[in-house]
């Protein structure tokens, strides 16, 4: 009865397999690397990079491990320290040639040193938490009330506009708060304009209100309508918030959004807060200017002439020079909206541009004019600007106009991304700060590292002496589940907090639970007069409902801190509810299986070393009533 | 080896009462000490900041604080934090004033206090990572360094204590309604409130030695909970077992039978657990140093919580037979001890 068919067996060796494949990684430490990546919003890499870089560490003949292309920088392994710091140098000699204008940012970084075989197989070690590692953890609260008041404001002059093109008179336009509100002196207006308004603003929705002897409509945000502005404003600063935080160099910056209207951003390794602070609260304006196409201009061009007066020159993203006029014609702040599309007829990546009531009436004046030229667009990023596009007037434009021509669908939504990312949707604030010394992590490994180490040795020291063979295959499942969590945690690439360890500490010393109620009810049974392999198979029998509830009642508890926790409690909520999981596996389906190899074959199984089985005088303990 | 060697069921129940009356006074004793001292809250509850340094030498922590007083940014605690050269000063959440500035005049002060001069350097560490930041230096030596620096917002801290509540909530529901389905409302009740009882007296601990109670501390409480309610429910899947099996015994005795059945079982899990906290406690440093206490606490009620207060509540809410053993159809297929059993004439 105390047999495993094969293909559990089979099963238990595989989750062995693979729990061993995907732990390992977690010991082969950390080596030295060299991390490139864009100093420039204007500038992509892409996988090319990796072959520059390589060829760059070549002609300085260096070895590197590995150079490879992922996410949105090229990073480069080193053996040593030595070789790391020399090819910093050297990509950054290469790749920069006006260190005061840097286009590249070449930063030190750490990489695992597991070899090629496991990540290519995805087992990748788990990422270390700020309070293991070091570095800066931000809390930032986006003002969602101020996103929502720009809205209104760009409302307000949409509404303007409108009620100016149909002729509309209206006894003014004001903005209350995130209402709009337009006074009228007779209905007729009243119903043509609720009309017109309706149509081309619906994401308004409005009521009517007499005001002395003035009718006044009120219009506010339908709440999907204003549920998107929060989420368009969340995203955009997300997105800011990358690019300036890409400058850092910092390994593997973390920005997440969390709740509604609050961003968390993670640099690890970082520990000067006042630059980290400087950086992210940075603001970049857009510009946008008319290109000098005269004769003068032509020449400075080619480099024949000099700058004429009241321009300036810059490089476009392709390289070739532009000369720009001084003068701005619009700036970002009437930007409302950029976003990649295509067009209708031609089926071309296109960008289309939204711009505010404002920067419709100068666009219009403008573009009237100057059909046939050219317009820049500028990004300006610690004072210096960098054409983003220059596109051609090809007709008179109005508060909606598109960019188009020779454009992938890549382009385009990065053209898009760069003409939002120029500012922040909406102010934040930082609520939240930590910043913790590289040195004070180290030590939080190695106590954490330390608490499991040694309470696991205690433990299985108890269990072998106390419950002398089933001790040691109690111990062997403890192991294996220690293993299956950290094979799971790595799988996921969860965060390893302090909070963490402490939960992978405490669901073992939870999961030796299982192990106990098997090996008591085993000697109950055996007490009981049972012959040993029905007592095995008795135990286990009735030892797992008692096991399942048991951990069930856990697991919720679990879950809820998992609900309702943050920071901190959430990691120790995964791990612990990963913990309570496996533990059921290797406790009961593992140490059986060691149990049934050990004795199932045996078929006059005369006793079992499960310790000493003390036996009352009467034969059933209880049935003294 | 065998520790435990009942050859008779202990009659818990019948001092049943004056465990009920141990446990009140416990019980008010943690209210009492939560009313009149309270939680000493940590700053991700309050608000504020936190600056934790480390000297070269062992730390006059009496000059720290006479020194940061002085600079008026409000109440400041200054102590020891593991080991005597490492300090711990918190400050409350200064309105009108940036709190990097706030950091930065108090470590100035510090660093002048050891004579000393503060500058951003740039630092590399031994697994090359580079980082800047501020370092005190005086005479090639640095007598202070900053290690970590933690400040949170009053909002934060509001919403924390909601959440830790509502994570409370969402424990107490949760396991209720599994223990009625699976059990018994009566289980029920008497499970969550014999482990509220410990959940109260884990806080009252820390109220009355004003231990800082922080969001590990708080889930280190709710793990408690989770973890000592699955310690009455193996008391409960005993006693459901033996109202099956000894058919002759009474509602006391069918308790008395469970508990001592298992004891063993009960003090070695414990035990083990215990084994893992207090390695916690001893290797864990000072960060993990509330989680592991109160746990330990936890643990330590846990046991006599699960096994003289939630039998005992059961008994008096009348837990009988008739609730567990369902009645209607044939008992003797119900009973896998039953000798004549399927032996149908």
């Amino acid at each position: 009865m105390n047999r495993y068919p094969a293909w559990k067996y089979a099963l238990l060796v595989i989750a062995l397999l693979v729990g061993l494949v995907y732990t390992l990684p977690n010991f082969f430490g950390e080596a030295p690397a060299v991390q490139v990546s864009s100093g420039k919003a204007t500038l992509k890499l892409d996988s090319a990079m990796a072959r520059r870089v390589e060829e760059i560490l070549a002609k300085a003949s260096l070895k590197a491990d590995f150079v490879q292309f992922e996410g949105a920088s090229v990073k480069a392994r080193f053996a040593d320290l030595d070789a790391q710091r020399k090819a910093k140098d050297a990509l950054n000699a290469a790749l920069n040639p006006d260190p005061t204008n840097p286009s590249y940012i070449v930063a030190l970084n750490l990489l695992s040193r597991s070899p090629g075989w496991l990540t290519s197989l995805h087992a990748l070690p788990m990422f270390l938490g700020l309070d293991l590692r070091g570095g800066v953890y931000f809390l930032m609260q986006v003002d969602m009330k101020s996103a929502l008041t720009k809205r209104a404001e760009a409302v307000t002059g949409d509404i303007r506009a409108l009620l100016r093109d149909k002729n509309l008179r209206h006894a003014g336009i004001t903005r209350d708060g995130n209402n709009v509100e337009v006074r009228f002196r007779d209905r007729e207006t009243v119903n043509a304009a609720r009309t017109l308004l309706g149509d081309q603003l619906p994401d308004l929705q409005w009521t009517e209100a007499a005001d002395g002897t003035d009718i006044k409509l009120t219009g506010n945000l339908k709440p999907d309508a204003a549920k998107r502005v929060q989420d368009t404003a969340i995203a955009q600063n997300i997105t800011t918030l990358h690019n300036r935080v890409n400058e850092l160099g910092t390994s593997e910056p973390v920005i997440q959004q969390q709740g509604a209207d609050r961003i968390v951003v993670q640099l690890p390794g970082v520990q000067d807060t006042a630059r980290a602070k400087d950086i992210i609260g940075r603001t970049a304006t857009l510009e946008l200017r008319m290109v000098d196409s005269s004769a003068e201009a032509g020449a400075a061009v080619t480099g024949a002439g000099p700058v004429p007066f009241g321009t300036e020159r810059y490089v476009e993203r392709n390289g070739s020079p532009l000369i720009v006029k001084k003068q701005v014609v619009l700036t970002g702040d009437n930007l409302t909206d950029a976003q990649p599309s295509f067009d209708g007829q031609t089926h071309e990546p296109i960008v289309s541009l939204t711009v505010d009531a404002k920067g419709a009436r100068i666009m219009k004046d403008l573009t009237r004019d100057n059909v046939g030229q050219r317009m820049a667009i500028l990004l300006f990023e610690k004072g210096k600007g960098e054409v983003i596009t220059a596109p051609v007037i090809r007709s008179e434009l109005g508060s909606h106009f598109q960019i188009s021509g020779r454009m992938t669908a890549e382009e385009a939504s990065d053209t898009a991304l760069l003409l939002r990312a120029g500012s922040l949707a909406a102010p934040m604030d930082i609520i939240e700060e930590k910043t913790i010394g590289p040195s004070l992590g180290a030590e939080n490994i190695l106590k954490g590292f330390h608490s499991v180490m040694f309470g696991f040795a205690a433990i299985a020291l108890f269990m072998c002496l106390y419950y002398m063979l089933f001790g040691v295959v109690s111990t062997l499942a403890l192991g294996f589940n220690l293993l299956l969590l950290i094979a799971v945690l790595s799988m996921l690439q969860a965060t390893l907090s302090l909070p963490g360890i402490a939960a992978i500490a405490l669901t073992l010393g939870m999961a030796i639970d299982s192990n106990v109620l098997i090996n008591e009810r085993i000697r109950e049974e055996l007490r009981g007069g049972a012959a040993p392999q029905t007592a095995i198979h008795n135990g286990y029998e009735r030892a797992w409902a008692t096991i399942l509830d048991s951990n069930v009642t856990t697991l919720i508890a679990g879950l809820a801190l998992l609900a309702f926790g943050s920071g901190p409690v959430r990691g120790f909520a995964v791990v612990h509810c990963l913990g309570i999981i496996t533990s059921m596996f290797s406790a009961v389906v593992f140490s059986r299986g060691l149990v049934n190899l050990w004795y199932g074959r045996q078929k006059k199984l005369k006793s079992v070393a499960i310790g000493q089985v003390w036996k009352p005088q009467a034969s059933v303990p209880a049935a003294k009533a | 080896m065998e520790f435990f060697r009942f050859s008779r069921d202990i009659p818990f129940m019948r001092h049943a009462l004056v465990f009920n009356v141990i446990s009140a006074l416990t019980f008010l004793a943690a209210v009492f000490f939560l009313a009149t001292r309270g939680l000493h809250f940590s700053i991700e509850f309050t608000g504020g900041i936190v600056m934790q340094t480390t000297y070269a030498q062992t730390a006059d922590v009496e000059k720290v604080r006479i020194n940061v007083e002085k600079l008026n940014f409000g109440e400041v605690l200054v102590q020891n934090f593991g080991s005597s050269r490492d300090v711990i000063i918190r400050l409350p959440a200064a309105k009108g004033v940036k709190q990097s500035d706030v950091v930065t005049s108090v470590f100035d002060t510090l660093c002048k206090a050891e004579s000393g001069t503060v500058s951003t350097q740039e630092v590399r560490t031994d697994k090359g990572e580079v980082s800047t930041r501020p370092v005190c230096s005086a005479s090639n030596a640095e007598p202070v360094r900053l290690q970590s620096v933690e400040f949170v917002g009053p909002q934060v801290g509001r919403e924390l204590a909601v959440n830790g509540a509502y994570a409370l909530l969402a424990v107490v529901v949760g396991i209720m309604l599994y223990l009625a389905i699976r059990f018994e409302w009566k289980f029920a009740v008497a499970a969550i409130v014999a482990n509220l009882h410990d959940v109260i007296i884990i806080l009252g601990f820390f109220a009355f030695f004003q231990w800082e109670f922080n969001l590990t501390v708080l889930a280190a409480v709710l793990a408690v909970l989770g973890y000592s309610v699955n310690e009455s429910v193996v008391i409960f899947d005993r006693i459901r077992e033996a109202f099956r099996r000894f058919r002759k015994m009474n509602t006391h005795e069918v308790i008395d039978h469970a508990i001592t059945s298992t004891m063993s079982r009960t003090i070695i899990t414990h035990g083990c657990t215990q084994m893992m906290v207090l390695s916690m406690l001893i290797f864990g440093g000072p960060t993990l140093h509330g989680f592991a206490i109160a746990l330990t606490i936890g643990i330590l009620f846990g046991i006599y919580s699960s096994v003289f207060v939630a039998a005992a509540i059961a008994m008096w809410l009348g837990v009988k037979r008739e609730d567990l053993v369902k009645p209607g159809g044939t008992s003797k297929e119900l009973d896998p001890d039953d000798p004549n059993a399927g032996a149908v004439v």
